[in-house]
């Protein structure tokens, strides 16, 4: 998709939040020396970066300052239309979502040909703006996560999951210590009844924060 | 013997496990980058001072008590209920104003081949930074 702005000027970093390594290695594209494929077992960047969900994006730009901070990549929040008799989404609202992707991919390429010039670059006032609060409380559950995620690995089950259930309740509005730690389906999804049970609890919470972008309501 | 998890690594260090992580200076400066020395815990040009009258709760000869100057800034940590393991990182405070100071946290992470990247390798270009997930 990038490979008409991919150069010397530009890179993607793709970063997996898999605490399972082979569960993400078959999602793993084709080597594209333009696209940077990292693993984050501890889901380190939801602490540096306080995100709470995939995909979430950053700008950065060549001096290593942020120009858009963490935010929705690219994703519109449809959950709820989703048809269970059916399936799937509901065509009208995957039509819906594909807009907002093709709206934000061709911002962020936008981005990757003009820089600092592109209008969908935030100026410092703005990025500061939107750069999400992180409170002790998801601090605290970021911690436990990586305790619990070290003591998983050494077999340590049970003490791992208390120490996530504590991560859930301390940051409840982080999906990916949810999704990461809940029950999975055939194929690995987590999209059993705890978590569309969670969805249909969110009332007028997004599942996918909404955007501050052109083009995107 | 004691494993001290940072963002940064794991280090395993020769304290006993417990209530709280009693580290040597040495091994306290290993697996946390924070030394002990005569104006308190101290770490870059930054310095916490013992609390006076309380030394003891956090000095013992050799020994210092990591968690507790850990609670004494303010910073997370978690343990294991043996106390064998311990996770240090850093509070809200510090993750916000260095998000608000917009210099993008450097960080590094393993590609799937295993071999090592970091953010600040890619200075000098633009990044989308992007996440996903099998799950």
């Amino acid at each position: 998709m990038f490979e008409s702005v991919a150069d010397e000027d530009f890179v993607i970093v793709s970063v997996a939040m898999d605490a399972d390594i082979e569960a993400a290695r078959p999602w793993v594209a084709e080597a594209n020396p333009s696209f940077v494929t990292l693993i984050d077992q501890n889901h380190l960047l939801s602490s540096l970066y306080n995100m709470v969900n995939v995909p979430q994006a950053v700008w950065i730009d060549e001096r290593g300052r942020v120009v858009r901070p963490t935010e929705t990549g690219g994703s519109l929040d449809i959950l709820r239309e989703f048809d269970f008799d059916a399936g799937g989404f509901k065509p009208e609202a995957q039509e819906r979502a594909q807009v907002v992707k093709s709206t934000y991919f061709d911002a962020v390429k936008d981005w990757a040909v003009n820089g600092s010039d592109s209008q969908f670059a935030f100026d410092p006032a703005q990025a500061k703006a939107h750069v999400p609060a992180m409170t002790d409380d998801m601090s605290l559950a970021h911690v436990k996560f990586q305790l619990g995620q070290y003591l998983a690995r050494q077999g340590r089950a049970e003490e791992a999951d208390a120490l996530f259930a504590q991560c859930r309740e301390l940051h409840p509005d982080s999906w990916n210590i949810f999704r990461e730690t809940t029950e999975r389906m055939e194929g690995g999804i987590a999209a059993g009844e705890e978590f569309w049970g969670k969805v249909m609890s969110l009332g007028d919470k997004e599942y996918y924060a909404s955007i501050d972008m052109q083009g995107i309501a | 013997m004691v494993t001290v998890l940072t963002e940064t690594g794991e280090t395993r260090v020769s304290g006993e496990a417990g209530e709280a992580l009693w580290l040597s200076r040495d091994e306290a400066g290993s697996a946390t980058g924070w030394l002990m020395k005569p104006e308190g815990f101290c770490k870059d040009d930054v310095c916490v001072p013992t609390p006076a009258g309380k030394e003891g709760d956090y000095i013992d000869g050799d020994k210092v008590n990591v968690s507790a100057f850990w609670t004494l800034m303010g910073k997370p940590a978690a343990t294991s209920e043996q106390g064998d393991v311990w996770c240090l990182s850093e509070g809200a405070q510090m993750r916000n104003d260095a998000l608000l100071s917009l210099q993008a946290p450097d960080f590094t992470l393993p590609d799937f081949d295993g071999k090592l990247h970091s953010l600040s390798d890619f200075r000098r270009k633009r990044v989308l930074l992007i996440t996903w997930a099998s799950w």
